[in-house]
């Protein structure tokens, strides 16, 4: 056996889960840092000698050098590959400007995804990545910027919440407007009670579904983009949740005066290398993968309408 | 290099059999045609008698069968079931095997083979090298494996002499002349002895050119040979109307004929398979019984499979209309938004092996002759 | 009267409305103040008033014995409360909430239907805007009923 290419673009990084936390509902926020800058318990992994030289046809240019482990930008996704289970494609969700670890919240939905759940602190996974287009966050800067929230969709989400609050006087009026389905599923509700607090951001949360202890709003989240005041001739819209809701929340956007080019969805697709090679997230001609998550309306817009495309 | 004023010269089949034996004391896996199970596929090769020598091909939609010619030409055929890629991009590959040791986890990988010279490359099919050359190494991140092979690649290429029933290259632009990314090209020309007409595309062609005793051309051979590849483009099996095809048909896709070509295609995946430019993959994890071993491979996979597409539990596209529509739509108008050209390079491949004979020429004629004037919406107010 | 055409007019429910056709809905409309936990409707109860609200929130809620009333849509500040009024037996079929004090204009349902009946281009120009208001609704509550956010769907 030899040794591992350095640049092979198929090899995870390993890292160890440092903090696991409960969100309900099957869902769990997890830690991680590299398994390399992780002392004790772990010995590093073996040494790699240089890859052999050979010759890069000229027409291709050689790749940028692997992004730094810990830095992505809000709106990227990592690839976490659970031991012999298999990989899927989860949004990073932590605050980019702390480069000390990665958060990944992650829903049971499937065999990859619920073992990942089933980790504990201290568990070894492996990660590739970070891959996919950003939210629109240094367009936005000098804009009003709404932030549209559904369900699970407010992990992606958040990384870009946590940059324009950090940057807060960069950003004109910033709106934050979350659905869920029911109170007892409001996701990170201690953040989201924190965000509400200050008085520079207007955050309105709605549920689908009430219970008695809950004196918010009811109904669905699209209503809300009219009860919150921003201006539609400049600002910018991100927007993410399931498929269904993003389509009624560009609507009512939509509706609000806001056009395509400013309005800006994630979307998933089925991910199997998630480096454009495999083929597998195609959306009309855009490669989920890098191509997007995060795309703007004007740029699928008309596809969002086709089923089964 | 200048194929149109490049130097021209002679061989017989012995120095061709040098070329071969040369390249093969250099290292090189010589792949090349040969008859195996009624059809001509590619496979390992050392010496011209394994070529399908006397034999032809009759190509028809869903048909394909050989057939002995009265000369006994090396070369005239078209192309088979197989292209290039299932040597410079394997049907499977094993990626990495990962072996955990209670808390320690660590990656290895295998060496690959990566030498191969291709004899018998059709113009199309430099064309599809070049294609799948932009998808595996033209974007972000590029296929690691398929580089070094492509890098170790030693390509001799032939003209075409005889075209295929169901060949449309001259259509899509790709054909029957060679006239670039080969390292040595020739034109088998008629008459007794086999001679060929060869020249050099690139330094290492003609580094193995100069080691060969051969004959500069005559302004006859020359134009013989000319007159052989020119007569190919004159008998095309199909055309394509290529104008426009980007928008028509990405502006089309809820054509009734979309339903219509879904009533006869059965999802067999075989037009991907056969296809030298499709190169959909999947990625599998496995562990073995002890769970200490996993490894990653990398398989072939097809845009046609009910899983291909899989999320949240079902598939995007689940009926065969989408995923028919998904293929030709991806080959001959959305790869022009994300490598610059079509994806088809108009072998015919996929016409021949369908075995409902299906006709992409036909299908995209169809939709062409009437195409929608209103796009149903998707936003219904009911 | 003239204060209260005023606010109608530049009510976002009744914009583009020529000023005659909202001198004849003022003469059926009132302001009116609910205290937080007053109900603006009751269900079973006579469809008799309806309400655009102008500030506060509103909810939405039926109740059933043995258990907290539970709500199923909240509406706030230009949204209209009351929809039963459009349309016979002109009951309310839930009741409606006051979350905090809501300022509204209450519109008389017999007298407005009566006036429309008079005036055909009057009752053209409300329909149009209650039909609007009603579609976005069934839109929404349709979205509401998908149930998207659950576990395995998309």
């Amino acid at each position: 056996m030899s040794a591992v290419l350095r640049d092979d673009p198929f090899v995870p990084q390993l890292y160890r889960v440092t903090r696991r936390t409960p969100e309900g509902a099957d869902t769990v926020t997890l830690e991680l840092v590299p398994v390399s800058l992780d002392p004790p318990a772990v010995s590093a992994p073996p040494a790699v000698p240089a890859p052999e030289a050979f010759l890069v046809p000229s027409e291709f240019s050689t790749p940028a050098t692997a992004p730094a482990v810990l830095s992505f930008q809000p709106g990227q996704f990592n690839m976490l590959y659970a031991f012999g289970v298999g990989e899927i494609a989860v949004s990073l969700s932590g605050d980019p400007a702390d480069r000390t670890r990665i958060v990944h919240t992650v829903r049971a939905v499937g065999a990859v995804s619920s073992a990942i759940v089933a980790m504990d602190a201290r568990a070894i996974m492996g990660i590739r990545g970070p891959y996919g287009t950003p939210w629109p966050v240094d367009e936005a800067r000098g804009r009003d910027v709404v932030f549209v929230a559904g369900g699970l969709g407010l992990a992606p989400l958040r990384p870009a919440i946590y940059h324009v609050l950090t940057h807060r006087d960069l950003y004109g009026k910033v709106a934050i407007l979350v659905g869920m389905r029911n109170p007892a599923e409001i996701l990170y509700r201690p953040l989201l009670e924190q965000w509400r607090a200050r008085l520079d951001v207007a955050l309105e949360v709605t549920v689908d579904r009430s219970d008695p202890t809950w004196h918010g709003h009811v109904g669905v989240v699209p209503s809300l983009v009219s009860r919150v005041d921003f201006d539609a001739a400049n600002a910018i819209a991100m927007v993410c949740g399931p498929e269904i809701m993003m389509r009624f929340t560009v609507n009512a956007l939509s509706d609000a005066g806001m056009p395509p080019e400013r309005v800006y969805l994630s979307m998933e697709r089925n991910m199997k290398c998630a480096i454009g090679l495999c083929g597998h997230c195609q959306f009309g001609p855009s490669f989920v993968c890098k191509d997007g998550p995060v795309m703007s309306v004007r740029r699928i817009g008309s596809l969002l309408a086709v089923r089964e495309v | 290099m200048n194929p149109g004023s490049d130097p021209k010269w002679i061989v017989g089949t012995e120095q061709l059999q040098a070329a071969l034996d040369l390249l093969a004391s250099r290292g090189y896996q010589v792949l090349g045609p040969t008859v195996r199970d009624g059809a001509i596929v590619y496979d390992s090769i050392s010496s011209l008698e394994e070529l399908p020598r006397g034999w032809t091909d009759r190509q028809e939609a869903g048909t394909y069968r050989l057939e002995k010619r009265r000369d006994g030409a090396y070369f005239g055929y078209a192309v088979g079931p197989q292209s290039w890629k299932r040597f410079l991009h394997p049907p499977l590959e094993r990626l990495w095997q990962m072996r955990r040791d209670g808390d320690n986890l660590s990656i290895e990988q295998s060496p690959i083979a990566t030498k191969f010279a291709f004899l018998g490359v059709r113009a199309c099919e430099l064309h599809a090298l070049s294609i799948q050359d932009k998808v595996y190494l033209g974007g972000p991140y590029r296929d690691t494996s398929y580089q070094r092979r492509r890098e170790d690649n030693f390509i001799v290429a032939v003209n075409c002499g005889e075209p295929g029933g169901t060949c449309f290259c001259v259509s899509m632009g790709t054909g029957p002349r060679a006239d670039r990314g080969f390292d040595l090209a020739l034109t088998e020309l008629s008459g007794e002895p086999h001679q060929f007409l060869l020249q050099a595309g690139s330094a290492a062609g003609s580094e193995v050119l100069s080691q060969l005793s051969c004959r500069p051309a005559t302004a006859a051979e020359i134009e013989a040979a000319d007159a052989i590849v020119a007569n190919t483009a004159d008998r095309m099996g199909r055309t394509l109307d290529t104008n426009g095809i980007r928008e028509l048909l990405q502006s089309n896709l809820e054509h009734p004929r979309w339903d219509e070509v879904a009533q006869r295609c059965l999802s067999c995946t075989n037009c991907t398979m056969v296809c030298p430019t499709c190169f959909c993959t999947t990625v599998e994890d496995h562990t073995d019984l002890s769970n200490q071993v996993a490894i990653r491979e990398r398989k072939w996979d097809s845009c046609f499979t009910l899983d291909f597409s899989y999320l949240h539990g079902g598939s995007v596209r689940k009926q065969t209309r989408s995923r028919y529509r998904q293929w030709l739509t991806h080959k001959l108008a959305n790869w022009i938004d994300q490598f610059g050209t079509s994806g088809c390079v108009g072998c015919g491949r996929c016409i021949t092996w369908c075995p409902v004979g299906i006709d992409i020429t036909a299908e995209v004629a169809a939709i062409r002759a009437t195409p929608a004037t209103s796009q149903e919406s998707g936003h219904g107010g009911a | 009267m003239a204060g209260l055409e005023k606010i109608l007019l530049q009510h976002p429910f009744f914009r583009g409305l020529e000023t005659r056709l909202g001198a004849l809905v003022a003469g059926c409309c009132r302001n009116v103040l609910f205290e937080a936990g007053g109900y603006l409707l009751r269900e079973g109860a006579a469809a008799q008033e309806f309400y655009l609200v102008r500030q506060g929130s509103v909810a939405l809620e039926v109740s059933a014995p043995g258990r907290p009333a539970i709500v199923f849509l909240t509406l706030g500040k230009d949204e209209i409360v009351g929809a039963s009024w459009l349309a016979p037996p002109y009951r309310w079929t839930c009741d409606a909430r006051a979350v905090n004090p809501v300022h509204a204009l209450g519109i008389d349902a017999q007298c407005l239907r009566n006036k429309c009946e008079a005036d055909h281009d009057l009752g053209y120009e409300l329909l149009k805007r209650c039909q609007s208001m009603l579609i976005r609704r069934l839109h929404a509550t349709r979205l509401q009923l998908l149930d998207v956010y659950g576990g395995a769907s998309p």
